[in-house]
């Protein structure tokens, strides 16, 4: 796809005129990287190429994807069942690019994932929506009809000998399925609690079959490396990482939205430059730069180049690449009391210093919040952010995530709890 | 149309029997027969619950376990429509706390609960990733973003009035 190739993901998507169909999309340089791959090369030269394109995984972990799939057992397709699954659960608060991806171009979905499922040799595909994405729903359903009926999906793909067909599951509801051996465990019809590892999902997944979780927006991303080759795609990015990466924010700002640029764009640019910088009247005091389950960033960092090695350099995670940002009118403890809200609510429970340790956050801060807190509430949250943070003592990243705004913020708006603790009350409130 | 404490009607049977054979084992399929149970009747009754299990060779405890997991899925009756505002952070930030208590008052009922004349259960929802038209709210499937106390008004006004 050779079109508007600086911006390949959103090429094609126009909200006005909705998703191409199968022609369009052809029309438009779809299918190529389908043409060119089933059957004409080895399946490990697809790996390979995806390796060299130095994507990593839009998920959240940014794990290198060709690597990821290197781990997968190699028989064929028609040997042992094998799982290649699109993780669409998106259900970190901030986070709205998939919907973007999934509502736009469902059929580039479905390509990337024919690719991926024909270089680890997959035979089955499973989508794993969120339930509160229902437009998404309609449109994949429709996308999957007809690329079927095209001769897309399902056996013997363009004669290749290759069978792959897609089924959509939509799930019921909590952040939790989207960690992917806790959506494994819900595709198995089982409370979605995550799994301990090892196994791997690449060699014991779903049913404990091999099976690959990636994300949409990588996905997304393959039938650009494809056509386009390995080092075209490398080359997109700024700094180390390939490709391009979808940028949002949310929050105070002049035009809030998400947008296609290389990966390693700087915060500054983002804010500023596509989001058209804060209204009139508020001043940035912090963000979160890819969603609820990173650590703040303050005005300082602006400078920081969006890619996953220069954030964690600046103290925090790309996540999403999805930034929230706190004004300075906005109380950054109720802000804070809102994420650990979030996360105390959607812990899955298994273990205990999660489950437990959450709702202890959450109550320390709702009263710091409403001016009955105390100073040694503040050891409290500061052991609770060592204990239950990176590395991660519990069974899955979910309490880290949870600690990463807190540790942060403890840090950052230290002066805030102390004028809380002290006054006796909330000195700002949200939505003035 | 059958109410929740008949059997489950022919047709939903077959389909619920369907959905179980596309899956490698029956109780694949429970939270998708979950679905198709609430989408015909609202919610999920016991004795629905109970001949879903029976499908799926579950044990109804077992069923009951995912049934009450899940937020979007309903053990008890809601109204005849569903509004979830958003409580994560970006709508938060932008506003919905005051919004929430003017629903509240305009409904006269707390999150959770069902208007008496059964037209409108309100309950919180976590991010519908419409971040960006922050505060926003899902109104039975229908998203709807940038809400003001104007359009939230409106909204619940048109919602009476629809079946
Ligand atoms: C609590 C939790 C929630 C997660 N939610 C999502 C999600 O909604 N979507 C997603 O793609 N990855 C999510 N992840 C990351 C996945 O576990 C996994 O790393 C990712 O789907 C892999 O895809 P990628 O390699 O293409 O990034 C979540 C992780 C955790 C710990
Ligand atoms: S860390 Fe939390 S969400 Fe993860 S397994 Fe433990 S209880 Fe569940
Ligand atoms: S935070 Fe409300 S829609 Fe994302």
């Amino acid at each position: 796809m050779t079109h508007s190739a600086e911006r390949p993901l959103t090429a094609m998507i126009d909200p006005a005129a909705g998703p191409p169909d199968c022609a369009t999309y052809e029309h438009n340089g779809g299918w190529q990287a389908t043409r060119q791959t089933i059957g004409q090369r080895p399946p490990a030269e697809v790996i390979d190429i995806v390796t060299r394109s130095r994507l990593r995984g839009r998920g959240g972990a940014g794990f290198g994807t060709g690597q990821k799939w290197s781990f997968v057992p190699k028989e064929p397709a028609s040997g042992r069942r094998k799982y290649l699954i699109a993780n669409a659960d998106e259900m970190e608060p901030g986070t709205f690019k998939d919907r973007l991806l999934l509502e736009g171009n469902p059929l580039q979905l479905i390509e990337g994932m024919i690719l991926a499922a024909y270089g680890v040799q997959a035979g089955h595909g499973i989508i794993f929506l969120r339930g509160e994405y229902h437009l998404a729903c309609a449109r994949l359903h429709h996308a999957i009809g007809e690329a079927r009926e095209q001769g897309w999906l399902g056996e013997n793909i363009l004669g290749s000998g290759f069978s792959f067909d897609i089924h959509v599951h939509s799930s019921a509801g909590r952040y939790i399925c989207g960690e992917e051996t806790a959506l494994l465990t819900a595709l198995e019809g089982r409370r979605a609690t995550p799994r301990s590892k090892p196994p791997f999902p690449q060699t014991g997944g779903l049913w404990g079959a091999p099976s690959v979780v990636n994300n949409v927006e990588t996905l997304c991303n393959l039938p650009h490396i494809i056509t386009n080759g390995p080092e075209w795609f490398a080359g997109l990015g700024l700094g180390e990482d390939g490709g391009t990466k979808i940028y949002g924010v949310s929050g105070r700002v002049m035009k809030p939205g998400a947008w296609e640029l290389p990966i390693g764009t700087p915060l500054r640019q983002i804010i500023e430059e596509h989001a058209g910088g804060m209204r009139p009247g508020y001043r940035l005091r912090a963000l979160l730069p890819g969603g609820a389950s990173t650590a703040f960033l303050d005005a300082t960092a602006l400078d920081v180049a969006m890619d996953y090695g220069s954030v964690e350099k600046a103290g925090s995670r790309l996540g999403t690449g999805m930034a929230i940002i706190l004004d300075d009118r906005t109380c950054p403890i109720g802000m804070i009391r809102n994420l650990e809200h979030f996360f105390a609510q959607e812990s899955c429970g298994w273990c205990t210093p999660c489950r437990d340790g959450l709702p202890w956050v959450e109550r320390l801060l709702d009263a710091i919040e409403d001016g009955t807190g105390q100073a040694e509430d503040m050891d409290q949250l500061g052991r609770h952010a060592r204990m239950l943070g990176a590395p991660g003592r519990t069974f899955c990243a979910h309490a880290p995530g949870a600690m990463a705004p807190l540790a942060s913020g403890l840090k950052l708006f230290a002066a805030d709890f102390a004028a809380h603790i002290q006054h006796g009350r909330c000195p700002q409130q949200p939505g003035t | 149309m059958s109410t929740a404490d008949a059997p489950l009607p022919a047709p939903v049977r077959a389909e619920i029997l369907a959905l179980a054979a596309q899956e490698l084992r029956p109780r694949g399929a429970s939270v998708a027969a979950l679905r198709l149970v609430q989408a015909r009747f609202g919610w999920v009754s016991t004795p629905h619950l109970h001949e879903v299990a029976a499908l799926l060779g579950m044990s109804a405890d077992d069923l009951d376990g995912i049934a009450t997991y899940f937020n979007l899925l309903f053990r008890r009756p809601v109204g005849r429509h569903v509004v979830m505002l958003c409580d994560s952070v970006s709508c938060w930030i932008m506003g919905r706390e005051p919004l929430c208590a003017h629903l509240c008052r305009t409904l006269g009922i707390k999150p959770g609960e069902t208007t008496a004349d059964n037209a409108i259960t309100l309950l919180p929802t976590v991010c519908i990733g419409h971040c960006d038209h922050a505060p926003a709210m899902l109104v039975d499937s229908i998203l709807h973003g940038d809400v003001d106390m104007a359009t939230l008004d409106h909204l619940i006004n048109r919602l009476r009035d629809t079946p």
